[in-house]
């Protein structure tokens, strides 16, 4: 029972929350296993793929790689804020951070309707419904990050920083996962 | 035992044992009537007595639920059952709800009255006047412990069980939303028994592990909290989602295909980590408790659902494999390992660890006990394999070569005979212990050799 309750070693040495760390870590595994499927099943219609990812709007999702990350950098900035106590810093932080987010999904909503515009939506072709549950899924993410911000922006405690910017950082390295590989990649 | 209250459960352990008898005894006779189609066709056809041997599980283990949490309740709020009253009439509410439903499959009554006839949905097939009586003896069982845990000490094990109790009480409403149009309808019906056992009721099963393992173990609370969370997380985030790897049959949009797929390969993982936390509590453990056989339970409950809920799952949960295996003996493979794994093994290990402590006679008959347990699990692991080689051979016949239902059926004539014997056993196993558990009044063996040894050499504490 000595090493595992001692707070600096092993999972305790983590910043944050454990249970921060198993979500992110499933969150991964799942946005993993979804570009894997997605990679086996361009395999069998490479055509058809690069066809499809024609229609895509590669330099609205890099301006908002752009916006993301920026947003990412600010949220950094606020925990560190946080963790020399100057609160005011960190709200005006968070919320630079999470208007970025929000920026974020503003773009995303135009490429959304400008797909659905020309009638394409989830069924159209393999490669869309891979394009509508990934980026789908992420932009839940990017709602539940913005939430998470406002409430550690509220109750601005170191830790609770760390667990939220933990949390809007997984939310920027899937995005900085799924761009390249569903817009660039040929 | 510690407060008077916690004697409720003896009562609810007693009709859900009986309901088990009930449940296995119906199980063999179904296993005939594959052996042998005929069998009872005209008084008990196949689908009343599956009615009977699904439903009849399904009660059982939530009363069994029911008495688990009037158990152990008392002790981790550490203080007495709000309402015993309420307690006795929520039992009584569910027993004559279970005796109308018996009647009414049995007999057909009232085939199409709105109030009184059966309802014709799988599982939840109950007249709409015992799924009031559910809802109200569920109300009065939340109403119930929930008092209990506000008014008492608030862990992490009664936290996890009430959330666990209140969401599957809440998810059962959607019994009374029968939808036209039949995919709708079959959603619905999704999030309820599905929802549960893939969610709702791992949360119950974590917590329920939790207390026997603080229990057996001696391992600190605060250890136990830990993996208790964790696992509790692993469980709603894989299973909720997960229960979409049926959802694309049932004529939901192709997308839940890969949401169903990526999440329910996820649900091995909440199981997974409950068979870590029992084994690393169990080395970690620094008490010797005399009640074996109810650590043997909790043991073969964690491996067991690993085995039958996580790999027998995932054998067929990625939409590739289940095209060609849905709905065919893999299917009954995995329901029966998964169900008995998880929840009738838990519900036994609660009931061999509580039963002695209820009935004051601490702890007696494990020999009998552990030979039930070993006998029901060998046999219930027989009966999956025979079953999902005959699913695997109808597999390739039925869906990949098409040869006809019935065709198939003929030529699996040999499984069904094997299954038939392993059911024997399993049936055997739950008669013996039902006896242990409620008949014998004192120890019976005596420690061999190897025991007293053991025991001379490390004096209880």
């Amino acid at each position: 029972m000595s090493d595992d309750t001692d707070p600096e070693t092993g999972f305790y040495a983590l910043p944050g929350d454990l249970m921060m760390w198993i979500l992110i870590i499933s969150e991964l595994i799942v946005f993993g296993a979804g570009l894997m499927a997605f990679m086996a099943v361009r395999l069998t219609d490479p055509q058809g793929f690069t066809a499809a990812q024609g229609h895509l709007d590669a330099t609205a999702a890099g301006i908002n790689t752009i916006v993301l990350v920026t947003s990412g950098w600010l949220a950094a900035l606020a925990q560190r804020a946080g963790a020399a106590g100057q609160v005011a810093r960190v709200r005006l932080l968070l919320a630079s951070a999470a208007a970025l987010g929000a920026l974020f999904l503003w773009i995303k909503m135009q490429e959304y309707a400008a797909k659905s515009a020309i009638g394409i939506d989830f069924e159209t072709h393999p490669f869309f419904t891979f394009y509508y549950l990934l980026t789908g899924f992420h932009a839940l993410h990017v709602v539940a990050g913005i939430v998470i911000l406002a409430l550690v922006g509220w109750k601005a405690t170191p830790r609770n920083l760390e667990v939220g910017t933990a949390f809007w950082h997984m939310v920027d390295l899937v995005w900085v996962l799924l761009f390249p590989i569903i817009y660039l990649l040929r | 035992m510690k407060y008077q209250t916690q004697k409720i459960a003896l009562i609810y352990f007693a009709v859900a044992l009986a309901l088990f008898a009930v449940q296995v005894t119906m199980g063999l006779i179904l296993g005939w009537i594959y052996v042998s189609p005929n069998f009872l066709s005209e008084i008990l056809p196949f689908n009343i007595g599956r009615m009977l041997h699904t439903n009849s599980l399904v009660v059982w283990l939530l009363v069994g639920f029911f008495g688990a949490a009037y158990y152990l309740i008392p002790e981790e709020a550490e203080r007495e059952i709000h309402s015993p009253l309420l307690a006795y009439l929520q039992l009584g509410i569910l027993v004559l709800g279970t005796a109308g439903v018996v009647v009414t499959y049995l007999f057909n009554l009232f085939d199409g009255n709105f109030l009184l006839g059966n309802e014709g949905r799988e599982f939840i097939e109950q007249p709409r006047w015992v799924k009031a009586g559910i809802v109200i003896a569920a109300l009065i069982f939340l109403y119930n412990v929930s008092l209990t845990v506000l008014k008492g000490r608030k862990t992490a094990i009664s936290n996890i069980l009430l959330l666990g109790l209140w969401l599957l009480a809440l998810l059962f409403l959607f019994a009374f939303y029968n939808p036209a149009n039949l995919a709708l309808d079959k959603q619905y019906w999704w999030f309820i028994v599905h929802l549960w056992v893939e969610a709702t009721w791992e949360l119950v099963m974590a917590s329920i592990l939790a207390f026997l393992m603080l229990k057996l173990t001696g391992v600190d609370r605060e250890v136990v909290e830990k993996w208790l969370y964790v696992i509790a997380a692993l469980a709603l985030f894989s299973g909720i989602l997960g229960t979409g790897h049926h959802y694309y049959w049932i004529g939901m949009p192709s997308y839940w295909q890969w949401i169903g797929s990526i999440f329910s390969t996820l649900e091995i993982a909440p199981f997974f980590a409950m068979m870590a936390f029992a084994f690393v509590m169990v080395w970690k453990g620094r008490r010797d408790h005399p009640n074996k056989a109810a650590l043997l339970w909790s043991l073969g409950c964690a491996v067991t659902a690993f085995f039958g809920a996580g790999v027998w799952g995932f054998l067929h949960t990625l939409h590739g494999v289940n095209y060609y295996t849905h709905g065919t003996q893999i299917t009954a493979a995995h329901g029966h390992l998964a169900f008995y794994g998880a929840y009738v093994m838990l519900n036994l290990a609660m009931f061999t660890y509580a039963m002695p402590v209820l009935r004051g006679r601490d702890p007696y008959n494990q020999v009998l006990n552990m030979a039930a347990f070993w006998l029901m699990t060998a046999g219930m692991a027989f009966m999956t394999f025979t079953l999902t080689f005959a699913g695997t051979i109808q597999t390739h016949m039925q869906r990949v070569e098409g040869v006809d239902f019935m065709s198939v059926q003929d030529q699996l004539w040999i499984f069904y005979v094997m299954r038939f014997g392993s059911g024997v056993a399993v049936v055997l196993g739950a008669y013996i212990l039902i006896y242990a558990l409620a008949f014998p009044r004192r120890e019976v063996v005596k420690p061999g050799p190897v025991q007293s040894h053991k025991s001379a050499e490390t004096p209880a504490e």
